[in-house]
């Protein structure tokens, strides 16, 4: 594979319906009306030279390199500024215009240090590139321009530096960082030659700047440049795939120098990030190659045992003799697996096929459980199918936007950026959260409502704003009366129509003001397109399904949906957590969401598959742990997952670990979870495999192999030597054939495959006969069910209650730089934004319990009791603290408890009873951890032979 | 599994089901628990339920009473 770069257009591609005809040096050329001269004579393959356009940003006209003669117009206009008229007869290349650009050029020149040949730049340079291209021979002004020599690099990004010496002042990265990334964090201070781009800090490290990488991708020259670019040179070969990291599945092209990352360049054809790209995927990839990563598969009898590094074989056939005696001893039922997230598509299906058709049960599950699982349950009993409606462009055209329990810049920030755009245009801002998150007021945007409810009360909202549409008579009637089910919407309108569901009455539960909540829920029905996303904060309760089902109802009395800008969207966590929802990673179900009872579809599975398939539904995961507990589950082979970190109530699912007699960890390090792992298969990053993801928006993307897995084994093939010693007959030479037998056994994936994948670039399921193409948008004509189904949506408080021995609520989420657990991005230089999960508490809640800023203080509930340093923070409400769950020594989830979900026991990790105070000391739980963390992690390392 | 978690488990799904229009309330709380919850948790409950069934709501006993006739696990013991 060779080095490939996409084509730049010097200004975007319009892509509207009414066509100009144009001359360009001679030749005849159509294109859409609004497309500039530049674009129209790059899509005929004439480069007009320029330097401050690029085709992802839109035109600015600065640097007067691209002039052109335009018949019957006065001068030379620049083409980038430009657009295309009828009839127009072009010159891109006359003496006249070659002079003036020869001329630009120059003073570019005489204002730049030539070092070429040792710039870190040198090949991959615009500034170059057009000194070529306008054929510069000397430079009349001599150069000794400004320079701005003087100025010292600014290093202080961990993955950029900024050397302003070279710099021409285009504007480029202070237009990314607005346009593409509306962060707002650059300016152009001074003027003429004086001019230079600054950061509004200190530096870039102390500015605004969220290190995402689109001033780094704009900028023509080596100002700001990659730091790996500079220590290790060019990359020579590059390989399409797919950000591992988060359910926006950005695309992108990794850019190698043998078997090495040199970068990752964000990709303008991957449709989920249109070449946008965040710190996580562009920057934090060094833990793929990390000293920690393990490589050789390890065994031991117990987990006080050190490790002991065998070979593969010996490590399949140990975990398959335990694996079969424990199932002789204890019952078929006693074993199980967890498919991982952050795995493909192939892998998952793999695995639950090895549970379903290896070990005899349907014992298997994934961290969706603790997600999204109420999502699947909450859609597909309103609408008809598990996942979010819309594709990520369609926010475009959104008028409202409702965010309910999500931290997109945090969390999904590539979507965020296309959020952030369509905000800062025109569209309204509701936000529903306890907390002040960013996108409440940022650069240019200030969120029209804030309902800062307290934690748990989401449904006593939902069913609020529906109750003001349906007495206030803002309904869509004409909407519901063709797409929905009349009985039950009577139903439903009957019910929500009570007065418990009056915002009055919602104001006493949430404390949230009823005029803020009549208009939010008048904006919401009346504004146009309204778009509903949503995140944790929705699902990880024990109404969780509840409140999926009561935005469902809200979309649906509103008729938003089935059409761009609408839509019921879930912001999902990992990057393939939709697929491996897809793939039949649920214990109840098979890929493309069919009950394991339905005598159909398992018939289909038993003739592929040449077994007979359990029809009852396994074990979830806290039931596993659960069983585990009781002594009678003991075996379980997880796949990429951390559950002694992710998982809520730490000590429980500890205590269920410890009692299991063969636990199997297959991850790129000795994770939390290993601790209590009998058997270590070492794990192959995203770099290392092929295979797809699946994002939150449906689309299936492909991950493409860049170098060799560490370990010898990609994990789809980990998995097969883990089936063929149980003695299973899974034979796939390439995880296209796993794709293959997915497409033959799933309808919704029915047309998908990798042919078809390398073809379109991605696809967004269902694909099939009726959608060759995929399907950007769902139920455009009717839904998937039929009918829209309303349901009622009672509002049932928590379990989980303060007290006065606990009287604060806790509520977790996550940051920018960190990813989940933390185990990849803890190991790369990310850490400089987070170095540890802290508390944020309100000033008035510190203030009672005299806790200073910085200070350490104690935070106990009824599961278990952790510490960590204070932040006081205005983004709280009174009586609700914060806090992230990334790193293992914090703990977090030693505190959370084990309520969950009343349909799918996704755990309520957002609403925790605490305590908080001073503290000056780790807690029991924090320091055995520590203690017991070194012990449980030795690895024997046999003598190397070498030595 | 311990009783007083599925008794929890299964009064919040009757919770859910009771202000439902369309299925009898035990009927669907019936489906719901037949179609989420593994053999070992059912048979846990319905042993539950003969000793009495202490905690349950009236709509989560009902439901599991309609089950348990209906369920063929009913009859398998607890431990296998
Ligand atoms: S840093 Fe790069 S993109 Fe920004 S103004 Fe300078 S040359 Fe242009
Ligand atoms: S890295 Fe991103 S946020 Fe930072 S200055 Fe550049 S464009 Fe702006
Ligand atoms: S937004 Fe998500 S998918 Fe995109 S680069 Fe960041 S972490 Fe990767
Ligand atoms: S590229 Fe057109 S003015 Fe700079």
């Amino acid at each position: 594979m060779s080095l490939s770069r996409e084509k730049d257009f010097g200004t975007p591609l319009r892509t509207g319906s009414t066509m100009v005809t144009l001359s360009i040096d001679g030749v005849q050329t159509r294109v859409p009306a609004g497309t500039s001269v530049m674009a129209a004579a790059a899509k005929m393959g004439t480069q007009i030279p320029k330097l401050c356009a690029t085709d992802t940003l839109e035109a600015f006209g600065s640097c007067r390199l691209c002039l052109v003669e335009i018949e019957g117009r006065r001068g030379t206009p620049a083409s980038c500024t430009t657009p295309v008229e009828d009839g127009m007869v072009v010159r891109t290349q006359t003496k006249r215009v070659a002079d003036l650009r020869r001329g630009v050029m120059e003073l570019y020149i005489s204002d730049h240090p030539l070092d070429c040949l040792t710039c870190s730049a040198n090949g991959d340079c615009e500034l170059q590139d057009m000194a070529g291209v306008v054929g510069l021979r000397d430079v009349r002004y001599g150069q000794d321009g400004e320079q701005h020599r003087t100025i010292a690099a600014d290093d202080s990004n961990p993955y950029f530096t900024f050397d302003s010496s070279k710099c021409i002042v285009c504007s480029r990265c202070v237009r990314a960082c607005e346009d593409v990334q509306g962060t707002f964090a650059l300016t152009i201070d001074g003027r003429g030659l004086g001019s230079l781009v600054a950061t509004g800090g200190p530096d870039f490290l102390g500015s605004e700047c969220v290190s995402c990488g689109a001033c780094v991708q704009a900028c023509p020259t080596a100002t700001l440049n990659e730091k790996s670019i500079i220590e290790m040179g060019a990359p020579t070969r590059s390989i399409d795939t797919t950000c591992a990291y988060c359910g926006v599945g950005c695309g992108f092209r990794a850019e190698m120098q043998g078997d090495k990352v040199v970068r990752m360049v964000p990709s303008k054809a991957g449709k989920a990030n249109e070449g946008h790209s965040c710190v996580k995927g562009r920057f934090a990839w060094g833990y793929a190659t990390h000293k920690d990563r393990i490589t050789k598969p390890m065994v031991r009898a117990k987990i006080t045992d050190p490790w002991r590094e065998v070979t593969w074989d010996e490590a399949f056939a140990h975990a398959a003799s335990e694996f079969r005696r424990i199932q002789g001893a204890y019952g078929v039922d006693s074993i199980g697996a967890i498919t991982s997230s952050r795995c493909t598509n192939e892998e998952t299906f793999l695995v639950q096929k090895l549970v379903r058709a290896g070990f005899g049960n349907n014992n298997v599950d994934t961290c969706a459980r603790v997600c999204h699982s109420p999502t699947g349950y909450g859609l597909k009993t309103t609408f008809g199918t598990s996942a979010g409606t819309q594709d990520f462009k369609s926010v475009a055209l959104s008028d409202v936007i409702l965010v309910i329990g999500a931290n997109p810049t945090d969390a999904h920030p590539v979507f965020a950026s296309r959020m952030k755009k369509r905000l800062r245009k025109s569209a309204k801002l509701i936000v529903i959260d306890p907390r002040r998150i960013d996108l409440f007021r940022t650069a240019h945007i200030e969120a029209d409502h804030h309902l800062a409810l307290k934690p748990g009360t989401n449904v006593a909202i939902i069913n609020a704003l529906a109750h003001v549409i349906i007495t206030e008579g803002l309904v869509n009637e004409a909407f519901v009366r063709e797409r929905c089910d009349l009985g039950d919407f009577e139903s439903w309108a009957r019910f929500i129509a009570r007065d418990e569901n009056a915002p009055e009455a919602v104001e006493k539960v949430s404390g949230v003001a009823t005029s803020e909540i009549r208009a939010a829920a008048r904006l919401f029905a009346t504004g146009g397109n309204g778009a509903i996303y949503y995140g944790l904060g929705v699902t990880e309760h024990s109404q969780g399904s509840t409140m999926v089902m009561g935005m469902a109802n809200l979309a649906m009395a509103t008729g938003n949906l089935g059409r761009a800008g609408v839509g019921v969207n879930p912001l999902r966590g990992q990057n393939n957590v939709q697929g491996a929802c897809d793939m039949g990673s649920f214990p109840h179900e098979f890929s493309g969401y069919r009950h394991v009872s339905d005598d159909a579809t398992r018939d289909m599975f038993e003739g592929l598959w040449g077994v007979s398939l359990s029809p009852e539904p396994g074990l979830r995961i806290p039931n596993m742990l659960d069983e585990a507990v009781e002594g009678r589950f003991k075996g379980l082979y997880i796949q990429g997952e951390d559950i002694a970190q992710s998982d809520p109530d730490t000590q429980h699912v500890t205590r269920g670990l410890r009692n299991m007699e063969c636990v199997i960890v297959q991850d790129l390090f000795l994770n939390e979870t290993a601790k209590y792992a009998h058997v270590f298969f070492p794990g192959s990053s995203f770099l290392e495999k092929d295979g797809t993801f699946t994002n939150a928006e449906r689309r299936i993307s492909r991950v493409r192999k860049a170098m060799a897995p560490q370990a010898g084994l990609a994990d789809w093939e980990t998995t097969l030597g883990f089936a063929k010693a149980l003695g299973c007959v899974f034979s796939y030479a390439h995880p296209s054939q796993i794709m293959d037998e997915i497409a033959a056994l799933t309808p919704t994936f029915a047309g998908v495959s990798y042919a078809k994948l390398d073809e379109l670039g991605s696809i967004q399921w269902p694909c099939n006969d009726s959608a060759p193409q995929g399907t950007p948008i769902m139920h455009v004509e009717r839904f998937v069910r039929g009918k829209g189904k309303f349901m009622i949506t009672d509002f049932v408080p928590t379990d989980e209650r303060t007290t006065q021995r606990f009287p604060l609520i806790l509520t977790t989420g996550r940051i920018l730089s960190q990813y989940n657990v933390g185990v990849q991005t803890q190991r790369t230089a990310n850490t400089i934004w987070h170095d540890e999960d802290v508390l944020e508490i309100h000033a008035f809640d510190a203030e009672n319990r005299g806790i200073r800023d910085g200070d350490l203080v104690a935070i106990q509930s009824r599961s278990g009791e952790v510490a960590l340093h204070a932040r006081i923070s205005e983004r709280m409400q009174p009586g609700v603290v914060y806090t992230t769950f990334h790193h293992a020594k914090s703990g977090a989830n030693v505190i959370t408890t084990d309520y969950s979900d009343w349909a799918t026991n996704c755990p309520e990790y957002k609403v925790t009873a605490v305590q908080v105070q001073r503290t000056n000391r780790w807690s029991d739980w924090q320091e055995e951890d520590r203690a017991s963390g070194d012990l449980l992690r030795i690895i024997e390392r046999k003598a190397d032979a070498a030595e | 599994m311990s009783a007083v978690k599925l008794v929890r488990m299964a009064n919040q799904i009757a919770i859910f089901f009771r202000t439902q229009p369309d299925e009898a309330g035990a009927t669907a709380v019936a489906d719901h628990i037949k179609s989420f919850w593994n053999p070992v948790m059912r048979r846990e409950i319905y042993a539950h339920l003969r000793a009495g069934g202490e905690g349950l709501e009236p709509l989560a006993r009902a439901g599991l009473e309609a089950l348990m006739a209906r369920d063929p696990v009913a009859h398998e013991s607890v431990t296998k």
